[in-house]
Order: structure tokens, then sequence, then C-alpha cells
């Protein structure tokens, strides 16, 4: 019984907490970029302007949630749910700290590479729903993006699952005990975090929803609740890249004096916070680049990480013997 | 590669720069004394009325905002029977006060106007004659205009000769 309510309440942390983050981030982020640019960001409602988060909801819930007449209505209605659905499912597989965790899958890395290509299609459906060219020359930026950049995110993980010798997050994450994996792997650590920011659609990479270009990429029909779907599923999206970058790399709940759920916590937020600076830094890349720097960098330096890592588990496997 | 490490460290040290906002409604920065706001009408260093109502600021309005009706006192001077200027359509662009030949009317450092409706936006000739001077503090048309009006003869103003008797053969 106690079992079972433990259980349940580690579901409900799961569900909740990343859409905690994922909602303090739309302020967080504001007051972020500002901070890098010497500006203040919403500073006005409640102390430090925390409450921006409750009237910007608040705003978005009062308006009109039009579906246009034009649109595929059934698909447009589903494209803002598949997003959340799969970015957040993929929650389920992270190992928080020993024990906290709703379901230590043995293929779970597996279980969030699929889920993350689960949520390309929120962006196609979207785009394509909309019936707008703008919407649908921004799902199609989506596809071409996600799809290659998803080739090497999940080749950059394979050297860490040589690494620790299992898919399973909390099996790799308690690897990672005397030597947190972004030393050795450095390359798949700095591949895969930026797959992950193509992966989320986030600034250097923000292409399918250049909003100079595009209006607003895929979701330019979509407003209301729908809207604020997306949204929510780009920052959960954000949370779940950090949170996997921290479990991955970043020695998950290895630290020490603070309790571990704790420095998983600290580690996933500084993460987030690297990527918003990165967000304030750089200009968005054009596709051509994008495409050039994915096929002809990304991919060859993991794929090269890959067989350096085989081969030097082998060599000390050999050694051993 | 490296540019781009190095755009986002420079970018980060910015995390620990002054931040640049003027959180406006605490702090507020100092307006030179030629800014242009609001529109003011001033007065003569006597305390009398400086328009004349001549129109021609109304004339060189580029939209048309300025509206105002000429009429005299007994004494013979000009003035406005009404005199409103509607804020909602200025530009402070300033031509009117170039154009004003009394320095009556005035732009001033003050941009807080903002209202809830338009028409609190129309401002009557009550709401905009102010009881300075404004920029000019010594100026007084009717001293130094060749003009008569009551009290005041030809002849009798400042830097002026008494009228020549033309048809006089008085030297
Ligand atoms: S400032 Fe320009 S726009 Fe405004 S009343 Fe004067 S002339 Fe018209
Ligand atoms: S304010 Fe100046 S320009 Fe306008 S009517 Fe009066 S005297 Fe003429």
């Amino acid at each position: 019984m106690l079992e079972l309510l433990r259980q349940a309440l580690i579901i409900i942390g799961v569900l909740a907490v990343p859409f905690l983050i994922a909602s303090g981030l739309t302020w967080g982020e504001r007051r972020l970029l500002a901070l890098f640019q010497d500006r203040y960001g919403p500073n006005r409602v409640g102390p430090g302007g925390v409450l921006q988060v409750a009237a910007d909801m608040f705003k978005i819930l009062m308006k009109e949630d039009w579906t246009p007449p034009f649109a595929d209505r059934p698909v447009f209605v589903l494209a803002p749910a598949i997003i959340i659905i799969a970015t957040l499912s993929s929650f389920a597989v992270l190992t928080f700290a020993p024990g906290i965790a709703v379901a230590d899958l043995n293929i779970g890395l597996l279980f969030f590479l699929a889920m993350s290509s689960m949520a390309v299609y929120s962006v196609v459906l979207a785009g394509w729903a909309s019936n707008n060219k703008y919407a649908l020359l921004g799902s199609l930026r989506a596809v071409g993006q996600m799809l290659s950049y998803e080739v090497f995110m999940g080749l950059s993980l394979m050297g860490v699952v040589i690494q620790a010798g299992s898919f399973s997050l909390g099996t790799i994450t308690r690897a990672q005990q005397h030597l947190w994996f972004c030393v050795p792997q450095v390359v798949g650590f700095v591949v895969f975090t930026i797959a992950g920011l193509a992966e989320t659609r986030r600034i250097p990479f923000d292409l399918p929803e250049a909003e100079s270009e595009l209006v607003a990429g895929y979701h330019t029909e979509y407003s209301g609740l729908k809207f604020a779907m997306f949204f929510l599923g780009e920052y959960v999206g954000i949370t779940l890249i950090a949170a996997l970058v921290t479990a991955l790399f970043l020695g998950g709940w290895w630290g020490p004096v603070l309790p571990p759920l704790v420095w998983f916590l600290l580690k996933t937020l500084v993460v987030i916070a690297f990527f918003i600076l990165v967000r304030a830094a750089l200009p968005r890349l054009r596709f051509d680049q994008l495409m050039e720097f994915g096929w002809k960098l990304m991919l060859p330096l993991s794929l090269l990480n890959l067989l350096v890592t085989g081969a030097v588990v082998l060599w000390q496997e050999g050694l051993r013997f | 590669m490296l540019s781009i490490l190095h755009t986002i460290w420079n970018v980060f040290t910015h995390a620990f720069h002054r931040r640049v906002t003027v959180r406006y409604p605490e702090e507020k920065r100092p307006l030179p004394p030629r800014w242009r706001g609001r529109i003011v009408l001033t007065r003569d260093p006597d305390g009398a009325e400086r328009c004349v109502a001549c129109q021609l600021c109304s004339v060189v309005c580029p939209v048309g905002c300025i509206a105002l009706q000429t009429t005299q006192d007994e004494t013979g001077r000009r003035y406005p029977a009404f005199f409103r200027i509607n804020f909602s359509r200025c530009i402070f662009c300033g031509f009117c006060e170039e154009a004003c030949p009394t320095c009556a009317i005035q732009l001033t450092p003050d941009y807080e106007m903002a209202e809830y409706t338009r028409p609190a936006l129309v401002y009557e000739k009550e709401d905009l004659l102010i009881d300075g001077t404004g920029k000019y503090h010594d100026y007084n048309y009717y001293r130094v205009a060749g003009l008569a009006i009551g009290g005041k003869d030809k002849g009798e103003a400042e830097h002026e000769q008494p009228p020549v008797d033309v048809r006089g053969l008085l030297p």
C-alpha cells in the first residue's frame, strides 16, 4: 500500500514538476535573456515579476481559441496534444534520484529517442492541418531538421551506452559515480547538446518557426489554448533535454552534501540556463548551413566518437583478461 | 567555431554588467529644456495672454490639430476666443512654436499625457494657458510692436520713435 502511494506520488511529481518548470521558464527565460542583454525583463507583476506566469496564463486562456475554417479540424486539434504527450512521456524513463523514477526501462534511451521522433509528427501535422503556406514551410523545415539531427543525436548517445553497458538511464547515471561522462565522452556531450538544441527548435536552430521569415512557422494558425500547448511543449522539451544531459553526461544525482534530487534539479536548471544563454548569444542559421553543419560535421564527429569509444572499451576489456 | 564560443562567453559576461534600462515610473530620465512635449500657451511678463490669434500655428500644423477663433477686446488687443489642440493627433513636431510670431505657443518637456478616453486628449484654452512666460522671459509682443492698442499709442513701443508727420514741413 505504502509502495503504491509512493509510486503514485512519484508519478504525480514527474507530471507536475516539468510543467511547473516549463511555465516558470516562460518568465525565467525572459528574465535571463534580459540579464544577458543588460535589461530587466518582466519585473512588474509580483515579486521580481514571477506572477507574470499567472498573468500570461490568464491572458492566453482568455483568448479566443480559433480554428480556421480552412483547417483540417481533427488533425489541427490533435497536433498540439501530441507534442505534450510525446515530450512528457519521456520523463517517465528518467531516474531523478536513486529509487525516484516512474519506470526505469531497460530501453529507456531508445524510448526517449522514439518519443522525440514522435514529437516531429506534432509539428508536421500542425503545419499540414493549418492549410497555410507559412505553416507548411515551417513544418517542412522542421522535418528536415529534426530527422537529420536525430541521426547523430542517437549516435552521440551510443558512446555513453557503450561505457555504461546499458540503455537504462538509471544504470547510466549510476555508472557516473566516480567520473561524469562529460569527461570521457566530451564529444558526445557537445554533439548531444547541439542536437538537443536542434530537437527543441531553439534559437540557433529555430528555423521551423523563424518569425522573421515565416510569421510563426508551423503554429502560425494557432491561438489560445492550443498555442499555449505548443509553447508549453517547447519548454517541456527544453526541460527534458536538460534533464537528459544531466542524467547522461553531468552525473545525474551524484554530488556532495545536498540530497540527490536537489542535485538533479540544480544541474537541470543550470543546463536550461545555458540553453537560454545560447539563445541570447547566437543568431539563427541558414537552412543549408544547418544541414551542412549536421551532416558534414556532427555526423562524422559522432561516428568517430562511437568508433574510438568502442575501441577503447574493447582494449580495456582485453587488458582485463 | 571558436568565434561562436567567444560570442557565448561575451554574452555571458554581460550578466554582470550594469543594466541600461531606466525603470520608468520610479526613475525618470532628465529631459533637455527644449524637449518637445505637452504644448502650453504662455503669458507675457505683464501677465497678459501672448497669443494674438494670428492663426499661423494652425496653418503650419502638419496634422491640422490646432483650432482657434480670433476676437478682439475693447482695447484693440487680439486674442483667441477659443484655442483647442487635439493631442491625439499632435505629432509634437514643434512647427507651431517656430511659426508663432509672439512666442505664445511653446512645447514643454512633459510627456505624461496618457488618458483613458480620446476626448480627454482635446485640450481647451483653459488647459493650455499657463501663468508664466515659458522659455522667453522678457518678450512682450505689444511692447515692441508698432501697433496701437488701448494704453499704448503709436510710437510708444521700445526702440520706437514717435511717428513722423509726413505732411509737415518741419525737419
Ligand atoms: S507640435 Fe506640430 S503637430 Fe503638434 S500642434 Fe504643433 S504644429 Fe501641430
Ligand atoms: S499661438 Fe502664436 S501662432 Fe498660434 S495663433 Fe497665437 S500668436 Fe498666432
